[in-house]
């Protein structure tokens, strides 16, 4: 079993490939095609810009890749801007298309101006709301309520409810923090950066992989 | 209310974590990897890693540090102290490090904090000030941990740096530093008044009746630790326990 984390030279992959370690995953980092569709599991990482991360996807010429793997039905998982690029397009600087894995749009964190609340939303914060069960996903026995760690300023608004696997509140505000469709699935935080909690969601994902 | 992040600050001096008082005086207090698993082990949220020399010897030495750190230890890590060039920054994150604190360069030249925030994004940029007091309700920001005065007042520069399109603030008193006799409260509040980015609050925490006394009269995001952990004077559970009791939200 092997799963194989992008390399498309964004953001903190050492951790996320510590975390797949330390949960005993055959785990490596790849930009290339072959061994990316070969792959029994497939993570999207990524942090900062959403036209950065897309630019970078294209520059490696890894969009129709990505898009091919999602066709194979086997488990594969956005990261924070991973997860937003499942997307089909955000507002972030300007329109920018995403992979359109997943119907609905990236847009900014709503926040209330008189609360005077802040952006980025950098904190621990909650997974709630049980749309769909969580049975058999990535948040297999995940204790509703559990802190996971965010970092970000935009959100993705799924446009079917159903995709919608956990919400997390801020700024009075429930945003979409993970989602699910088929056996695709995306976190906003960061499971790998989520002590215990996270490690425990990167180790349902590697079993599904073993399936 | 956010919940309020425990970070766990570890000085790092050569192979050893260290902790002066007003950042001078340096006394070794361990091993910074030991430090940081134990703390993550008691449910610490956050590491903040600070080269206390880096800045003096221009050098930046972490990276070995770092990828040691993130083997065992999952949850953010930040690092600090002789970060100049956006080489550095990329050694720092291909290490390990999901943020880098950045101080005396900033100051030096302020494009550094935009040039670095719209390639690596805001949220790994944490702007670390180093604030000394001069008069009533005036503080004055300083670099290489508290030697050199620059001249720039705190409040203006704390919101030149979110404009510039720092993520986070790590606001250090040297005043209080190391001290262990409570955070500078006025320093914060008139700080996160002016910003709308996160503030760390760093330097003078002697026990967590301190915490609670800042964060009840100031809308800080996280508070740095170093002497009460490092001195085993509180437990990382008995500090939460201590916050929770005053209605303060945090991980549990």
């Amino acid at each position: 079993m092997k799963i194989a984390i992008i390399d498309y030279g964004i953001g903190n992959v050492r951790s996320i490939l510590s975390a797949f370690e330390n949960q005993g995953a055959n785990v490596f980092l790849t930009s290339n095609k072959d061994e990316i569709l070969k792959s029994d599991g497939l993570v999207l990482p990524g942090v900062g810009a959403f036209s950065h991360g897309m630019e970078n996807l294209k520059s490696y010429d890894l969009v129709d890749t990505i898009k091919e793997y999602a066709t194979l039905d086997r488990p594969f998982m956005g990261i924070c801007l991973g997860m937003q690029l499942l997307f089909e397009e955000s507002e972030e600087f300007g329109e920018t298309k995403g992979l359109g894995l997943i119907l609905g749009k990236v847009v900014k964190l709503p926040t209330k101006d008189s609360q005077n609340e802040k952006l980025p939303h950098v904190s621990w914060n909650e997974l709630n709301g049980k749309n769909v069960p969580w049975v058999n996903t990535i948040l297999t026995d995940i204790e509703e309520g559990s802190d996971m760690y965010f970092v970000h300023s935009f959100i993705a608004q799924p446009r079917d409810g159903d995709n919608i696997l956990s919400t997390t509140e801020y700024s009075s505000h429930h945003f979409c923090s993970s989602v699910k469709k088929d056996n695709i699935y995306g976190c906003q935080f960061h499971p790998e950066k989520s002590g215990p909690t996270g490690l425990k969601i990167i180790n349902n994902f590697i079993r599904m992989c073993q399936i | 209310m956010n919940k309020i992040r425990v970070v766990a600050r570890i000085d790092v001096k050569n192979e050893f974590a260290i902790k002066g008082i007003h950042l001078e005086g340096l006394r070794k207090v361990g091993n910074p990897n030991e430090m940081a698993r134990n703390y993550y082990n008691d449910g610490i949220d956050e590491i903040v890693f600070m080269d206390a020399v880096a800045a003096y010897y221009d050098r930046n030495s972490l990276s070995e540090l770092i990828q040691e750190a993130c083997k065992d230890v999952f949850i953010p890590i930040t690092v600090g102290g002789g970060i100049r060039t956006i080489d550095d920054i990329k050694n720092a994150l291909k290490s390990g490090a999901d943020k880098v604190a950045i101080n005396t360069k900033a100051v030096k030249y302020p494009n550094f904090i935009m040039q670095s925030s719209k390639i690596f994004g805001s949220q790994c940029i944490v702007s670390s000030i180093e604030a000394k007091s001069i008069k009533d309700g005036k503080w004055e920001v300083y670099t290489d941990n508290g030697r050199e005065s620059t001249g720039k007042d705190v409040i203006e520069w704390a919101k030149y740096v979110e404009e510039l399109g720092a993520g986070e603030i790590m606001l250090t008193s040297i005043d209080k530093e190391g001290t262990k006799k409570g955070f500078d409260i006025d320093l914060y509040k008139s700080v996160v008044q002016s910003v709308s980015i996160p503030v760390i609050a760093s330097g003078g925490m002697g026990q967590s009746a301190d915490a609670v006394e800042l964060l009840e009269n100031a809308d800080i995001d996280a508070i740095a630790i170093a002497s009460v952990l490092h001195y085993k004077m509180e437990s990382i559970q008995e500090i939460k326990d201590t916050l929770l009791q005053h209605q303060i939200k945090v991980r549990i």
